[in-house]
């Protein structure tokens, strides 16, 4: 499914947040969204998801406009994975995976073995089904992030937005995590922390600045040093790698000084 | 085996439903005359159904007009006030999250005091709908404040807490103000929770009030297991959460209001309830809203009924009995949790 976003901008408070923000993120695409602290990264993608209405422009599916959705057919078409949703009821991993099912269920639909199958699909997809009875409370990070996928799987959606999915986890959840929605069959928008990884993951990039988008592409056409500098003030060496993708190396500015 | 859990789950509701029944059956029984229980059940079958047992007048008399409309509304009371506990505990994402917590007994309290000493409204408005009123304006205050404060949940707690102590503050000013020492007396019973005064008009609004409020937070009940992650995740579920906040919130601060305008403000049981009713039954909505709503219903009419004998030839206020119980319950749940995190 083909994601549009059209002019987009917030304002809160007096305080624009997001300006004039355009892209199209084609189907089946593993789009990536950067910038540092407070740049709007947030903010865009609670437009994206139909959480928050922006104050110009328009987000759309495939063409049809969000503001037409109701947020019920929305949830069938587009599924949310939060920086750290967390919750202190005493529920099973399986039941958070069910959640994913809520905008499919109603009276005259209660809840079936079509519903079943889909959870515990969602939940081996996610390499999670051993662990469906377990408390949430005990389980790591890293696992309930990957819960949070399961869930949002479970919406059987075509567009999935991660916001900053792989934050507080360690480096090897973290390369899990996002190597598992990389082979998703599904348009991807990830607002994303790490370079390195929004370079090894994702086909294009759009790196935010208060607000505003500076740059838009592949990530070596991206991911330059004085990018890099202009926006997140600090120094790094970019070193391309195959298939147009790059890894980088930061330092601080001293030492790139003396090399 | 899906056949087996419906089975299940068949069987869980009759057997609540028993313990229910039998609950109001004891609840009517004891007392400071206690009446055998064939005679309760005798009356019952003679006035709903008809039948024609004979029994002594007076007998069938208190058992009539005194003890069933009682329990009655005592089981309506505390389903009503569980359900809310309930609901908000979820909707707002806070374990502590109850009617009284949050100032909507408070605020229900000033208002009945209004309308029954100040006679605010000049005699057109009842003290139920004083106490609603009060209810909703306590309501809207505390989410102001709490909205003011930064929306998280620690802030509609510290909203809560102010909004009750003014209420509270203003009861007592009107009370000392207007009441002469009679009234006073009679009111500061009254806020801490009555049954004596209780009769059967009384039943046909609270058992329609607690019967809705049950009906339309179980219309909610996947709505509710949505907000398990908070708000925003609900709202990417395609749960309508504005929508589900004002109509839940509305439904509670409305059942509440009633409940507290019939029996004065009754602390615990929308607090407890819940927790030990999760505990019991789990966090789906769909089973946890009637479960509680039977628990707390069983549980005040054992407050109500201990209430009555505790100390023998007076009746203590009802309040202090779910106290007694609740506050020491509500302590080992609350360790229980944190052990098991």
């Amino acid at each position: 499914m083909r994601v549009d976003a059209d002019n987009l901008s917030l304002a809160s408070s007096g305080h624009m947040l997001v300006r004039d923000v355009s892209f199209t993120v084609a189907s089946g695409e593993f789009f990536g969204i950067i910038g540092p602290n407070g740049s709007g990264k947030t903010s865009l993608i609670s437009m994206l998801c139909g959480l928050r209405k922006p104050r110009t422009g328009t987000v759309s599916l495939d063409g049809e406009p969000l503001a037409g959705l109701a947020r019920r057919a929305l949830a069938r078409r587009l599924a949310l994975v939060e920086q750290q949703a967390d919750t202190s009821e005493r529920m099973t991993a399986r039941q958070a995976v069910e959640l994913g099912r809520t905008p499919y269920l109603g009276l005259s639909s209660p809840w079936s073995g079509l519903d079943d199958a889909i959870v515990d699909a969602a939940m081996g997809n996610v390499g999670m089904a051993h662990l469906s009875g377990r408390q949430w409370h005990t389980l790591s990070g890293g696992e309930r992030q990957r819960l949070h996928i399961a869930r949002a799987l479970a919406q059987a959606p075509k567009v999935l937005v991660l916001d900053e999915p792989t934050n507080h986890l360690d480096i090897g959840h973290q390369i899990g995590l996002l190597d598992l929605v990389r082979h998703l069959d599904l348009t991807v928008i990830a607002a994303l922390h790490d370079l390195n990884h929004a370079a090894m993951f994702c086909d294009r990039i759009a790196v935010m600045k208060a607000g505003r988008l500076v740059a838009l592409g592949r990530p070596a056409e991206v991911l330059t040093t004085r990018l890099i500098r202009d926006v997140f003030d600090v120094e790094a060496v970019v070193d391309a790698a195959e298939g147009g993708t790059c890894s980088i190396r930061f330092a601080p500015a001293r030492r790139m000084a003396a090399e | 085996m899906k056949h087996s859990r419906i089975r299940l789950a068949a069987g869980a509701a009759l057997g609540a439903l028993a313990a229910l029944l039998l609950a109001l059956w004891f609840g009517a029984a004891i007392g400071e005359t206690a009446i055998p229980f064939d005679v309760v059940a005798k009356t019952a079958a003679n006035r709903l159904f008809g039948a024609s047992y004979p029994l002594a007048a007076i007998d069938e008399g208190i058992v009539w007009s005194y003890r069933l409309s009682r329990v009655v509304v005592a089981a309506c009371c505390g389903a009503a006030l569980s359900l809310s506990g309930v609901v908000l505990q979820s909707l707002l994402r806070n374990p502590l999250a109850d009617p009284y917590v949050l100032g909507i007994s408070a605020g229900a309290s000033t208002g009945a005091v209004s309308v029954a000493i100040l006679g605010l409204g000049g005699g057109m408005i009842g003290l139920p709908l004083g106490a609603f009123a009060g209810a909703v304006i306590a309501f809207v205050l505390v989410s102001l404040l709490a909205l003011r404060a930064g929306r998280g949940s620690a802030a509609i707690i510290l909203a809560g807490v102010a909004g009750s102590q003014l209420f509270h503050a203003l009861t007592s000013f009107v009370v000392t103000k207007a009441a002469n020492a009679e009234q006073a007396r009679g009111i500061m019973f009254w806020l801490l929770g009555n049954l004596s005064g209780v009769r059967w008009p009384d039943v046909t609004l609270a058992l329609p009030v607690a019967l809705v409020g049950l009906v339309i937070c179980l219309a909610q009940a996947r709505a509710l297991d949505a907000f398990a992650f908070g708000k925003e995740s609900a709202a990417s579920l395609g749960i309508p959460v504005r929508r589900v906040m004002v109509i839940l919130i509305a439904t509670t601060a409305m059942m509440t209001a009633v409940m507290v305008s019939l029996v004065g403000s009754i602390g615990f049981v929308g607090l407890v309830i819940p927790h030990a009713t999760r505990m019991l039954v789990g966090v789906r909505h769909g089973v946890l809203l009637p479960a509680a709503a039977i628990v707390g219903a069983i549980f005040m009419i054992a407050a109500d009924v201990l209430s009555r004998i505790l100390v023998p030839g007076q009746v203590l206020p009802i309040g202090v009995v779910t106290a007694l119980f609740g506050a020491p319950a509500f302590a080992l749940i609350m360790s229980q949790r944190r052990a098991s995190l």
